[in-house]
């Protein structure tokens, strides 16, 4: 160990940190003044604020991970620094997990505790008697205590559809990693693309089912403590499949016109597959516990 | 390929030897000392500015009536006094020292994920000035209370709420990858024979605060978003009427919140754990112990987050559960005490001022501990549920315990940062300063608390007026006593004493191998550890 220790590689001063850090504050108070105005339709410059910090993240990953690509591609980087960033992509992928966990702790709480109680579970009998007789506890809650009625998403049909779509699209993945590693460039670029075919139809069909959603079952956002759940669940996955595919586009634009990546080093890629097989399992979660249960 | 890799290492070899200059230092470092002191600037910062809101606050309960503020602006300086201290004084302050120590602690050339580092550190000056401007807009800034307790920071909440989610969440972001580059550089870069167990336990405390950190930060994210589209976007996830219920908030708060509080007590352990053995002339009796202790202080942190919440109406056995994991807390922290205890049983001490605050620490801790043990037990809970006693309680943990801890930790390695040693006079007027004016201040509070005096209300009743008075002129003293630091701060960075390398008789460990004031890097090449 301690030979390779030598060359850890500490870079240099950076100045994308700090245009990262300005694009959040630009993203957070843009972000904070949109909502306001959105909700109470002012007219303000929240919306352009927010865009602007977003533009400005962008080109801040852009050349903080062009540095890298180039520090990498020059040998700055030992075998101990490819383990810190592995350490670190599981660390974020562990975050995201207790982020989603948040969520489904309010999905279940929400089924097995608040519902129950509305309808007098527990030692509530009276609270239902006095504030809601006419309440029935059920899932999927079509009808709140407050008297908003919805329809359930059904799974059958296009959710199980996509349940299917982004499961091959982890196999797919799998397959363009095995190519990777065996020097196979063609099977690479070939399942790599259809794992991102694959990721934007299912975004696609997302998309359909939301327009379904509201236009046809009356299921929304604000349609009670089943279309919450429903919609920050799913709309939370979608942007980290949103996320991911672009993650593995950027891969596969490195692969196909710049030859990036070798059988024995590829940590972006590797990383890019390990985000898109946990949305995968989070969506996993998600079609048993929010569409099929 | 070697031509192109000998070009750019060369440089940065060339580059490496010292700090660059002028404003672009602090803006474009990636070095863990930098990134330390600014880390730790800004706390201390953050630790004016939020005790200014708690002097507002004691000079409007300085007596009973409204006279000072409006009762509005009373609940905005209760709200953000709490956000600032939390998540802009006491974490910063430990990401600060984790920073500066951790890798001289491991013999690592730095933090591993150096450019991260410095994106950690700079989004905090930009969430905390979202966080404060908001105070300034029209209807004023948050004003439910830091725990943002739904409805209150929904339905009834004013325009202000969407920043301090915001805020909230690129503090987040800031914090989890802090806490990531903290776990990464202690897991990858020990240097050669620097196992786990013979880590020093700052290293080790750190070690389980980043995954606490990690695991979660993404919770309060969550409930945030939900306050979020609860308030504008029609969601119910807190409200009966849609089939949801307020007590869902503060599970999940909860949730994040109490690990949340060990995340800014752990650290602490690990300074006195520093501190005490050098001072005692004797090594820490119990390491193994100590590290078992703060391991199970951590996960049992996961299962006892609902006795924040006795009084919401859960079931008997939910209370019961939550009562006994919380009373069993008291088993490894009680572990702690002793072993600290037992470290300067026969030792040769001497009493300067860090080991004056960390003795502070274990006597004041302990009681905050104690009080933490009367607020568990749930029929007792019933009763000081929402009173000054759990003001009380909570700033024994907090300010005698890790603000009291960090001050310690200042004083002990300021030597080895700035190369001087510190006034100790001064430093022991600081010392009992604080000391006598933060029990007079937090003291009385467990009486007027026991007494039935709620919290967070500008005004009360008659009969408490006289602890009130005397609470308020312990506030004062130690806000004043904390000028004293600054003073003694700045003292130190100009000159005084020249300071040894290993700067105390009894100090043991890497970084007291190494040059004071510490190079800017200190170990390029990984020490042996034997």
């Amino acid at each position: 160990m301690s030979d390779k220790y030598e060359h850890y590689y500490v870079p240099e001063q950076s100045p994308w940190p700090i245009v990262g850090a300005v694009a959040l504050f630009m993203i957070a108070f843009g972000a904070g003044n949109y909502v306001n105005e959105v909700t109470k339709d002012q007219p303000g410059y929240g919306g352009y604020l927010l865009l602007a910090g977003i533009a400005t993240l962008i080109f801040m990953l852009v050349g903080w991970f062009r540095n890298v690509i180039d520090e990498s591609m020059n040998g700055l980087y030992s075998k101990q620094m490819d383990r810190s960033f592995r350490q670190c992509m599981s660390w974020f992928i562990f975050s995201e997990v207790m982020f989603f966990a948040a969520f489904f702790g309010a999905l279940f709480y929400a089924r097995m505790i608040a519902i129950p109680w509305l309808d007098g579970a527990s030692n509530n009998a009276s609270t239902a008697a006095v504030l809601w007789p006419a309440f029935e506890a059920a899932w999927p809650l079509l009808k709140t205590p407050g008297g908003t009625e919805t329809q359930a998403m059904p799974w059958q049909g296009l959710p199980l559809y996509n349940t299917i779509i982004l499961l091959i699209s982890s196999v797919t993945l799998h397959f363009a990693h095995t190519g990777l590693e065996q020097n196979k460039r063609g099977q690479l670029k070939l399942m790599l693309g259809l794992t991102i075919l694959l990721g934007s139809v299912f975004l696609y069909l997302q998309g359909v089912e939301y327009v379904y959603a509201y236009q046809e079952l009356g299921l929304k956002l604000d349609s009670g403590i089943y279309g919450n759940t429903f919609f920050l669940l799913t709309g939370f996955h979608g942007l980290h499949v949103t996320l991911g595919a672009v993650f593995l586009l950027v891969m596969f634009l490195r692969i196909v016109l710049k030859n990036h990546f070798t059988a024995h080093k590829h940590f972006a890629f590797q990383a890019a597959a390990w985000y898109w097989h946990f949305v995968d399992v989070v969506w996993l979660c998600l079609f048993v516990f929010v569409y099929v249960l | 390929m070697s031509t192109v890799t000998t070009d750019p290492h060369a440089h940065a070899e060339h580059e490496h030897h010292g700090p660059a200059k002028g404003l672009k230092r602090w803006l474009y470092t990636t070095n863990h000392k930098d990134i330390g002191t600014l880390y730790l600037l800004f706390s201390l910062l953050m630790f004016f500015i939020g005790g200014a809101m708690a002097m507002v606050i004691r000079a409007e309960l300085f007596q009973p009536g409204l006279q000072i503020v409006e009762p509005n602006f009373f609940n905005q300086m209760t709200t953000v006094h709490g956000l600032i201290m939390v998540f802009g004084a006491v974490m910063p302050a430990f990401t600060g020292l984790a920073n500066w120590l951790i890798p001289m602690m491991i013999g690592a050339p730095d933090m591993a994920l150096p450019r991260m580092n410095n994106w950690s550190f700079w989004i905090l000056p930009f969430a905390f000035s979202i966080l404060l401007a908001s105070l300034f807009m029209e209807g004023g800034g948050p004003s439910f209370g830091w725990t943002f307790y739904a409805p209150l920071s929904t339905t009834y909440s004013n325009d202000s709420t969407a920043l301090f989610v915001f805020s909230v969440h690129i503090m987040g972001i800031s914090s989890i990858m802090g806490a990531i580059n903290v776990i990464v550089t202690i897991m990858n870069l020990r240097a050669p024979g620097m196992t786990y167990m013979k880590m020093p336990l700052f290293v080790w405390t750190w070690f389980i605060t980043a995954y606490l950190l990690i695991a979660v930060m993404p919770v309060l994210a969550g409930v945030v978003t939900m306050v979020l589209t609860d308030k504008y976007f029609g969601t119910s996830f807190f409200d009966a009427a849609g089939g949801g219920d307020p007590v869902l908030f503060q599970h999940i708060f909860w949730f994040f919140g109490h690990p949340e509080v060990y995340i800014m007590i752990l650290p602490a352990f690990g300074i006195i754990s520093s501190i005490v053995p050098t001072f005692s002339r004797k090594p820490l009796f119990g390491y193994a112990s100590m590290v078992y202790a703060t391991s199970s202080i951590a996960l049992l942190s996961f299962l006892v987050w609902a006795h924040h919440m006795f009084t919401t109406g859960m079931p008997v056995a939910a209370e019961l559960f939550f009562m006994y994991c919380t009373m069993l807390i008291a088993v490894p922290t009680g572990v702690k005490v002793f072993n600290w205890v037992a470290t300067m049983w026969r030792g040769a001490m001497t009493f300067e001022v860090p080991m004056m605050f960390s003795l502070a620490f274990i006597v004041l801790f302990t009681i905050g501990g104690f009080s933490g043990l009367m607020l568990a037990i749930t029929p007792a809970d019933f009763q000081y549920h929402d009173t000054y006693f759990v003001v009380a309680h909570f700033h024994y943990v907090l300010v005698t315990g890790a603000i009291f801890s960090i001050m310690a930790a200042a004083y002990y390695w300021l030597p080895k940062w700035t190369g001087h040693m510190y006034d100790e006079t001064l430093g022991q007027w600081h010392f009992w300063c604080s000391l006598i004016s933060v029990n007079v201040l937090f003291f009385p509070m467990h009486f007027v608390g026991l007494a039935g005096m709620p919290r967070r209300i500008p005004d009360y009743a008659l009969q408490f007026a006289d602890f009130n008075a005397l609470i308020s002129i312990g506030g004062f003293a130690f806000g004043l006593s904390q000028l004293l630091f600054v003073w003694l701060v700045v003292k130190c960075i100009k000159g005084g004493e020249k300071a040894t390398d290993q700067v105390w008789e009894g100090a043991e460990g890497l970084e007291w191998t190494i040059a004071s004031p510490a190079p800017y890097h200190s170990f390029t090449t990984p020490p042996e550890i034997k």
